[in-house]
């Protein structure tokens, strides 16, 4: 179980990231939530909608290197310390986290988080595991 | 009716024996001509003591002083043209991209040749008059366009005078009128195949059949994606404004080098350093002399461009030497860091590695010591979500630059689209070193 990611790789310039928001709004894409990595060159923005497939389609449609992947999502108790127990929980089996973010909450008292470890196979037993509700693609 | 194989093939197929003897009855006249007409060009035979009368053939060629880039500068804007202006009828000029420019004159039987040259061409790309050949090169000062259009016009094929830029009326008019021959820079070639294919165009559905593509550096690489996008085959072109324009050399259907049109231009190869003559298959630079221009008679004219020649015989049966492609200008090669280094190399390893051709190249100065930085479009195809991902495709570019040519730049992955296309001699190389100053 996982939900879809969208990437789309930008240059680390003014205007990119509304190019990208702007070419979606046209089409009514709704955007879940979003995430920008950069680096001094270029960015990486990563989207979470309930139509990635056709969101891509769009962007390439505009000439942007975009992709979908899956991801792992989960769902914590929102509650101080609730997602550091999850962390703590992957940092001692040695799993090793490369970004986080967070996503719009479909319920009440749960926190929403998107995930993506060096090892997405291995963290999701681990989450399941320990009876942490895994996300698909319908909570978006 | 069958097609032409040749455009003049009694010159084309001319045993090499009496090429030669054609040259050399040529060349006796030209030095005279240039050396009764041009003040310049006397004063430059004289200060060699050497005077018409020495030169009887080819054999006599090393004898003549060599023509620079900077002599026909310091002869801006006329000096060395050799026929009065009642005579001339046009002018063709370089960019002056590497500084002042140079014009050039032509007599109407010099405009004749030029054309004829590149009529050969044409026919070598297969044309003949039922064609439709769309000329986007630029048109005006520069040779590229007036050279193919008058071409174009003498094999009777359906000229399109296009000239360069405005991709989308170019699309409209190839697919519109149906093109068969593109003519254009290989840079604007790979952006016109680039926005077919955005436009969902296939190598079945695009009407092209050949291309005939020049006026700056590609590589092989580059030459089969412009094929397998437009589906075409894709003939190199060579010339340079001081000799007349396009056609001085093409290629025929065995894309194994350019035939030299050695009725009207005779080519040798020297060692850049010593001036001194090469033997055939020894790479050095090129040197043209124009056997019977009668406005702009230049003689010994050095090049700047390395490249080896070939006398084998060539199974489209032209008889005329033939030029590997140039491996760059020498006016476009890089010093970094003490390394010889050529756009062209880069281009070769990006294309190999997957990459496009939309590319450049970035140097500058840090604490006395040279940066090199090379920007290029990632493939969508090749885009994985992570940072890390990218960075190493960086390096793993970066590493296989280093094994090519000696240095390792700074690769810098970009988005696609983001590096500006070139509507006529793409600009590779951004030089911020100011090393004049």
């Amino acid at each position: 179980m996982a939900i879809k990611q969208l990437s789309v790789f930008v240059e680390n310039k003014k205007g990119s990231l509304h190019e990208i928001t702007d070419v979606l709004a046209k089409e009514n894409i709704d955007l879940r939530s979003m995430c920008l990595a950069d680096t001094t060159d270029f960015g990486i923005v990563r989207i979470i909608t309930r139509e990635p497939e056709r969101a891509k389609k769009i962007l390439d449609d505009a000439g942007h290197a975009a992709n979908v992947r899956e991801i792992t999502a989960f769902a914590v108790p929102d509650v101080p310390g609730g997602l550091a127990a999850v962390l703590s929980l992957l940092e001692g089996r040695g799993i090793n986290i490369e970004y986080l973010y967070a996503l719009i909450t479909g319920e009440a008292g749960k926190a929403y988080t998107v995930l993506r470890t060096d090892d997405t196979e291995h963290t999701e037993e681990i989450l399941k595991a320990q009876g942490i509700e895994i996300l698909d693609q319908g909570h978006i | 009716m069958e097609k032409r194989k040749y455009y003049q093939e009694e010159i084309e197929t001319m045993p090499v024996e009496e090429i030669k003897k054609l040259q050399s009855a040529k060349l006796v006249k030209q030095v005279a001509h240039a050396y009764n007409n041009v003040p310049y060009y006397r004063d430059l035979m004289d200060k060699k003591g050497v005077k018409p009368e020495d030169i009887h053939g080819i054999e006599d060629l090393y004898k003549l002083p060599f023509i620079e880039k900077s002599d026909l500068r310091e002869t801006y804007p006329d000096g060395m043209r050799a026929m009065p202006l009642e005579d001339c009828v046009r002018i063709q000029s370089t960019s002056g991209t590497t500084g002042k420019r140079v014009i050039a004159y032509y007599t109407q039987h010099d405009i004749d040749l030029w054309e004829d040259c590149c009529a050969r061409a044409l026919v070598a790309a297969g044309a003949d008059k039922e064609d439709v050949v769309q000329v986007s090169y630029g048109y005006g000062l520069f040779t590229g366009g007036p050279g193919l259009n008058g071409g174009s016009h003498k094999v009777g094929c359906l000229t399109l005078p296009m000239s360069s830029g405005n991709t989308e009326r170019q699309l409209q008019f190839m697919l519109d009128l149906k093109a068969t021959v593109l003519c254009c820079t290989p840079s604007y070639a790979a952006y016109l195949g680039e926005s077919l294919k955005e436009q969902g165009y296939t190598a079945d559905t695009i009407p092209l059949k050949a291309g005939i593509f020049g006026a700056e550096p590609w590589t092989q690489e580059m030459r089969r994606n412009i094929e397998n996008t437009l589906g075409i085959k894709a003939y190199d072109i060579y010339g340079l404004t001081e000799i007349s324009g396009p056609g001085v050399s093409f290629e025929c259907s065995e894309q194994g080098g350019m035939h030299i049109n050695e009725d009207h231009f005779l080519a040798e190869i020297i060692n850049p350093n010593t001036g001194e003559v090469l033997p055939e298959g020894e790479k050095g630079e090129l040197v043209f002399t124009c056997l019977d221009k009668e406005a702009f008679p230049v003689i010994r004219y050095r090049t700047r461009d390395i490249c080896v020649l070939s006398r084998k015989p060539c199974s489209c049966g032209r008889t005329h030497i033939r030029m590997a492609k140039p491996m760059g200008r020498s006016d476009d090669m890089m010093i970094i860091r003490g390394v010889n280094v050529f756009p062209s190399q880069i281009e070769s390893v990006l294309l190999k590695e997957g990459f496009s051709e939309n590319y450049y190249i970035k140097l500058g100065r840090v604490n006395n010591s040279d940066t090199f930085d090379v920007y290029v479009e990632l493939p969508p195809e090749q885009f994985d979500d992570s940072v890390k991902a990218i960075s190493e495709k960086e390096k793993s570019l970066a590493l296989a630059l280093r094994n090519m040519i000696g240095i390792g730049p700074a690769v810098h992955l970009v988005p696609p689209k983001t590096i500006q296309r070139s509507e006529g001699k793409a600009k590779r190389v951004i030089d911020e070193r100011n090393l004049h100053d």
